[in-house]
C-alpha cells in the first residue's frame, strides 16, 4: 500500500506548517523532499514516523510498517561502541557482517570505539549504517549526507542508493545534486506563512 | 611568570603520581611521629610506630578477623541494599511523577536527619547487631536516589524517540540506552556513598555497641585509654573503606568499559 498524505494540517502555535497537504509517495522508490528552510520537511518526517500528530487530515499506509530513519541529528548512543549502535537495531548482526558493513564506508578501524570519540562525519556514517542495517519497510532520512566531505559523501550516497534500491525511501535534502542522484520523484514543499 | 609555572610543572611531572602520594603520606606520618615524640603522652597522641606495633599485634588474632568480618559484612550489606533501593526508587520516580512526589520529600527528610538521631531511634526498632546495616542503608539510599534520579531525568528524549522508531525492546533499551546514560551518575553516587556508609556504620556501632563489632573495639579502647589501639582500629577502618571503594569502583569501571566495547 502506498503512503498517502490526505489534507494534512499542522501548526505550531501561530506558525502554520502545512495547510491541506496531500501527496502520494510511490512504493519501492526514493522520493526526495525538498524546499526552503522552515517549510516543514523535518515536521513531515516526524509526522510520518508517528512522533507528531497532524492537527487534521490523515496519513495512510504507515500503520504496521517497519520504519527506519536517519534523523537530522545523529541520535547515537555516545557511550557505546559503533557496532553496538548497530546491534541495538539489528541484534543478530555478526562480527564479520559488522566489519564488512563498516568497511564499506571507511570505518573498519572504529568498530569497537565508543561513538563519543568519533568526528561528526564518522557519526553521520554510523547513523546511516544503523538505518540501513535495521529491518524496514520504509526508510525516512533527514539530510543524511550533511557534514560529509565530497569524497565520503559520494561513496556514502552510492552505497545508500545500492542498499535501498527497490525500497520505499523518503529523503529530505537541500541539494539539487542529491535529488538528481536519487530522485525518481521529488516533493517540493514551500513556506506556508 | 608563565615560564616559571611551566618550569615548576615540568619539575613536578618527573615524579609519578604514586611517588607523589607516597611522599605526601610520608610527610604527614613524619609530622605525626614528631608531634607524638614532642608531646610524650601516648594517651593523648599515639605515635605511628606505636599504632603500627599495635596493628601487628592485632593482625594474627582470630578475634581481629572476626571483628572485621562482622562490621564489614553488615556495613557493606547496608550499602548494597541502598544501591538497589536508591536506584529502583529513582528509576520509578523518573518514570512516574506521583512516585517522585511521594518519595522525594521522604528522601530529603532522611538526608537532613542527623545520623545520631537515626542511630538512637533505630536502636529502639532493631537489635544492635543489625544496627549498622540499617544506618548504612539509610545514609546511602538518599545519595543514590538523588544522583540516579538526576541521571534518569536528564535522559536524552531524542534517543527515546529513536528507540521508539526502531521498535527497540526494553531489554535492549536497558542495555544500550539507559545503562550507559545512568552509569556515570550511579558511579559517582557509589563513590560518595562508600565513604558515608563506613562513617555512619561505625558511628552506629560505637553507640549501639553490638558484640564483636569494630565499634565495640573502638569504644573499649577509649574506655581503657588504649590510644594506640584506638588509632589502630581507626587505621583498619580507613584501609577497609579505601580497599573496598577501590575494588568496587574498579569492578564498576570494568563493567562499564565492557558495556561500551561490546
Amino acid at each position: 500500500m502506498e503512503i498517502e498524505l490526505k489534507n494534512i494540517e499542522k501548526a505550531f502555535g501561530e506558525k502554520v506548517v502545512f495547510r491541506k497537504l496531500s501527496y502520494r509517495f510511490p512504493e519501492g522508490e526514493t522520493t526526495c523532499i525538498m524546499g526552503p528552510s522552515g517549510c516543514g520537511k523535518t515536521t513531515l518526517l516526524r509526522l510520518l514516523l508517528g512522533l507528531e500528530l497532524p492537527d487534521s487530515g490523515e496519513i495512510l499506509g504507515m500503520a504496521g510498517r517497519k520504519k527506519s530513519a536517519v534523523f537530522q541529528e545523529d541520535r547515537l548512543c555516545e557511550n557505546v561502541s559503533a557496532v553496538s549502535n548497530l546491534r541495538m537495531v539489528s541484534p543478530h548482526l555478526s562480527h564479520k557482517d559488522g566489519e564488512a558493513l563498516f568497511a564499506r564506508l571507511g570505518l573498519e578501524d572504529s568498530l569497537h570505539q565508543p561513538v563519543r570519540e568519533f568526528s561528526g562525519g564518522m557519526k553521520r556514517r554510523v547513523a546511516i549504517l544503523r538505518a540501513l542495517s535495521a529491518e524496514y519497510d520504509v526508510l525516512l532520512a533527514d539530510e543524511p549526507f550533511r557534514g560529509l566531505d565530497e569524497a565520503t559523501k559520494r561513496l556514502t550516497m552510492e552505497y545508500f542508493k545500492k542498499q535501498t534500491a527497490g525500497k520505499t525511501v523518503l529523503l529530505v535534502t537541500h541539494e539539487e545534486q542529491e535529488a538528481e542522484f536519487f530522485g525518481e520523484e521529488i516533493l517540493m514543499l514551500d513556506v506556508k506563512c | 611568570m608563565i615560564f616559571i609555572m611551566k618550569d615548576d610543572q615540568k619539575g613536578n611531572s618527573r615524579l609519578s603520581p604514586f611517588v607523589k602520594k607516597l611522599l605526601a603520606t610520608g610527610f604527614w606520618l613524619l609530622l605525626w611521629q614528631l608531634a607524638a615524640m614532642g608531646l610524650k603522652q601516648e594517651i593523648l597522641l599515639a605515635s605511628p610506630a606505636a599504632v603500627f606495633h599495635c596493628l601487628l599485634e592485632l593482625l594474627p588474632t582470630g578475634d581481629f578477623w572476626h571483628t572485621v568480618l562482622f562490621s564489614f559484612s553488615r556495613i557493606i550489606l547496608g550499602f548494597l541494599l541502598a544501591c538497589l533501593a536508591g536506584t529502583l526508587l529513582a528509576t520509578l520516580s523518573a518514570r512516574f511523577s506521583p512516585v517522585r512526589e511521594l518519595i522525594s520529600p521522604l528522601m530529603s527528610a532522611v538526608r537532613s536527619v542527623p545520623v545520631a538521631s537515626f542511630i538512637i531511634l533505630v536502636l529502639l526498632w532493631v537489635p544492635s547487631k543489625s544496627l549498622s546495616v540499617v544506618i548504612s542503608f539509610l545514609m546511602v539510599t538518599p545519595v543514590l536516589y538523588a544522583n540516579v534520579l538526576t541521571g534518569a531525568q536528564g535522559m536524552d528524549q531524542e534517543l527515546s524517540e529513536m528507540a521508539a522508531v526502531f521498535r527497540i525492546p526494553l531489554s535492549r533499551r536497558l542495555r544500550y540506552l539507559y545503562l550507559p546514560q545512568l552509569m556515570p551518575f550511579f558511579r559517582s553516587a557509589c563513590a560518595a556513598g562508600l565513604g558515608l556508609c563506613w562513617k555512619a556504620g561505625v558511628a552506629a556501632e560505637v553507640i549501639g555497641l553490638p558484640e564483636g563489632s569494630i565499634g565495640e573495639r573502638l569504644y573499649e579502647a577509649k574506655i581503657y585509654l588504649e590510644t594506640p589501639r584506638l588509632f589502630a582500629w581507626t587505621v583498619v577502618i580507613i584501609l577497609l573503606s579505601l580497599l573496598f571503594e577501590k575494588l568496587f569502583l574498579f569492578l564498576l569501571d570494568k563493567g562499564l568499559s565492557r558495556l561500551e566495547k561490546a
